[in-house]
């Protein structure tokens, strides 16, 4: 019964929901995949004891995490009945109109309208925090039916404990929604904080910032494997524009073979990790080509007379490839086959489109366009591949690029120069929740990699 | 106390009398005579020493290059020490050394033992063989730096293009006079013509986009009948700004192509 109505859960909402304004101004909203996010309420939880010094903490940490997660619509807490459930038993039926207690459809009806319900307490138990919590489907009809999981969790009896039981709650709550943990993955990216451009990288949050290339030329534009076992870059260090490989477990190179010409660029693995794509000078015009992992084999993908680069293999369809192309006019969004076939255009054709980026389950691209606005004001869009409508995600605050998606397909890291330098920033999906990672010199063209297993 | 040390001094003094008196019991056998030298038997005269004799001493061959090497050969009877100078050392009496002499040296030999003495020398010769390479070029001549430095123009472009405009075919029809006289005064003068962009294009498309401007203006150049091959192309894309100001007077000297010297050849 229980697994069954998560499985119904996780079918039922494993979507994000934009609601934006089109550049018409018309309100749309866009579901991507029919579901709308969970309604979730989440009234504050007391501490008996010395615990409750710690409920502070504790109850905004757990609705940060919550909140943050992107996959739930968590409901304001201003509308929710006074009379909280602190344990299953405290659920009374109703004597018809007459309440006798705390029930699952003072949170379902209006004005809470909530799907679920998280609610418990804290105690002291030999001198550590004990958190008992439970996840209610409140639609249920009857308590018992109603519980998706009830827990205990321990920590110290100070902050940091409140912290570490919050989140650990919040941890297990957001399985239950097929929501991905984070934890370590890592972004790779390019500062110049040592006065050159070289590849960075840190861990997702913004902690444990490192370099790791020391050229002291101009190496940019990483992009990493599948595995995250590769960081694949564009580098001067050569001489020429050319493409290096390093190894993020060794921080050591690794061997690539790169084609004769004035300028190699902008690295993609493929989907396997077996390719690399790439763009590279030929007849006079950057092209895009593929060649094996070590760059033997090169054949040339796009044979025209423009400009084409940042070519990005769908993951979940490794035959079709997003890239920029300047034919017919200004850079714009290009959708082809990895032989080359069945070009078509993406953008309508406005402004200048960069860096496409594809989400990990292939249905949405995420890209910097400065449609309505000034050459060189870009905006992140997320354009969703079957249905084509692109959704403006960042509006006119800074100069936003280098959308890339973070492994649990919700968040995106991007940069933004929304002061004096270019910073990291990473949103949800549907542009909300903007967290700052970086603040020293210049930081740009992010890369988000999986943890390596 | 003092009567105590007294009586040890005693036993010190009686037990040294005790240990001299029997050294003088242990003396009275006398030691055993040598024995009676057997007169009657004749002592070997020795032979004459054989008169130490080099039989031969040799460089093979007698001339070389710097560099090369020369073999000495030698061949010495009825010597006990046998040696060859030019920090060569003792030898055995049949022998052979190769030596690689920088310079022409005298190698001399000198044999030792009962019957006197001997010694002989050889001499090998060193020419000093070919000269060596002269430095290396500088990277290019001062005066075809100088001029590209000073005279060169720089070839604008538009926004997102890489067409010549007319303004820079003006500029590239006067690098191209300059480049024949550079080319001319210096057969190794080389030049790299550079793409630049302003920072509005995205990092990646710039990259492409300051290759082809450098592409373009090489092409250009060629039609003028620069030759091809002293010269090569690199996009810096929006890398190496000359102003970074939010002007299109500023964005405009940025889209360009530039000519550096480049490497002799």
């Amino acid at each position: 019964m229980k697994t069954k109505i998560v499985i119904g859960l996780i079918l039922f909402i494993a979507a994000i929901a934009f609601v934006v304004s089109t550049s018409s101004g018309q309100e749309i909203r866009g579901t991507i995949s029919g579901g709308q996010k969970p309604r979730m309420a989440l009234p504050d939880f007391r501490g008996s004891g010395d615990a409750q010094k710690f409920m502070d903490t504790f109850n905004q940490t757990l609705w940060d995490e919550l909140a943050g997660a992107g996959v739930l619509e968590m409901v304001a807490k201003s509308v929710y009945p006074l009379n909280v459930p602190q344990r299953p038993q405290d659920f009374r039926p109703p004597s018809g109109n007459v309440s006798n207690g705390p029930w699952l459809t003072d949170w379902s009806n209006p004005p809470v309208r909530a799907n679920y319900l998280v609610f418990g307490y804290t105690g002291v138990q030999d001198g550590k925090i004990v958190l008992s919590g439970w996840l209610d489907n409140v639609t249920q009809p009857d308590p018992s039916s109603a519980q998706v999981f009830g827990k205990l969790y321990y920590g110290s009896l100070d902050a940091d404990g409140a912290k570490k039981v919050a989140r650990e709650f919040a941890a297990d709550i957001l399985r239950q929604f097929g929501a991905q943990s984070l934890d370590g993955s890592k972004i790779y990216f390019v500062s110049d904080r040592t006065g050159n451009k070289e590849i960075w990288s840190m861990d997702y949050d913004g902690s444990n910032q490192h370099a790791l290339t020391h050229y002291n030329s101009v190496s940019t534009m990483p992009a990493v494997s599948p595995d995250g076992k590769q960081v694949a870059f564009t580098t001067y260090a050569l001489g020429n524009p050319k493409i290096m490989i390093y190894s993020t477990e060794t921080d050591k190179r690794m061997p690539f073979y790169n084609p004769v010409s004035s300028a190699v660029e902008t690295p993609e693995f493929t989907p396997d990790g077996k390719h690399l794509l790439f763009a590279t000078s030929l007849d006079g015009w950057v092209q895009i080509c593929i060649a094996d992992a070590s760059g033997a084999d090169m054949r040339r993908i796009s044979h025209v007379r423009a400009i084409e680069v940042s070519p990005k293999v769908n993951p979940k369809n490794p035959t079709q490839v997003a890239f920029i192309s300047g034919r017919g006019g200004s850079e714009q969004l290009w959708l082809m086959n990895i032989d080359g076939g069945d070009m078509q255009r993406l953008t309508d054709g406005e402004g200048y489109v960069a860096n496409p980026a594809w989400s990990p389950n292939g249905q949405f691209i995420a890209f910097a366009w400065t449609k309505g606005y000034e050459p060189g004001n870009y905006n992140i869009f997320v354009m969703d591949i079957a249905r084509r409508v692109p959704v403006q995600l960042t509006h006119g605050a800074g100069r936003n690029e280098n959308p890339w998606w973070g492994p649990d397909g919700v968040h995106l890291v991007f940069s933004s120069k929304r002061g004096p330098a270019t910073q990291l920033y990473t949103m949800l999906a549907d542009g909300t929740n903007v967290q700052q990672l970086t603040t020293r010199a210049n930081n740009i063209q992010p890369v988000w990699s999986k943890a390596i297993n | 106390m003092r009567p105590s040390s007294r009586t040890l001094c005693a036993a010190v003094f009686a037990v040294l009398l005790v240990s001299v008196t029997s050294c003088k019991k242990k003396a009275p056998v006398a030691p055993p005579a040598p024995p009676a030298p057997t007169a009657t038997t004749p002592t070997p005269t020795p032979a004459a020493p054989l008169a130490v004799r080099i039989n031969s001493f040799t460089a093979e061959p007698r001339s070389i290059e710097r560099g090369q090497s020369a073999t000495l050969r030698w061949s010495v009877a009825n010597a006990m020490d046998i040696s060859i100078d030019e920090n060569i050392g003792a030898v055995t009496a049949n022998g052979s050394r190769q030596v690689f002499p920088s310079a022409t040296s005298t190698y001399t030999l000198t044999a030792r033992g009962g019957g006197g003495s001997d010694s002989r020398s050889v001499t090998v010769e060193v020419s000093s063989g070919p000269p060596p390479p002269p430095p290396p070029a500088p990277t290019a001549s001062v005066s075809g730096v100088d001029m590209l430095t000073r005279e060169a123009q720089d070839a604008y472009f538009d926004y997102d293009k890489s067409d010549i405009r007319s303004d820079a075919r003006t500029a590239l029809m006067h690098d191209a006079d300059l480049l024949k006289r550079v080319f001319a005064a210096d057969p190794n003068f080389t030049v790299v013509i550079e793409g630049h962009c302003e920072e509005r294009g995205s990092a990646e498309y710039n990259l492409g986009l300051g290759d082809r401007r450098a592409q373009a203006a090489k092409e250009f150049l060629i039609s003028l009948g620069v030759p091809a091959d002293r010269m090569t192309t690199i996009s810096y894309g929006k890398d190496r700004p000359v102003c970074t100001e939010a002007s299109e007077e500023c964005y405009q000297r940025n889209r360009r192509a530039h000519l550096t010297p480049g490497s002799t050849r």
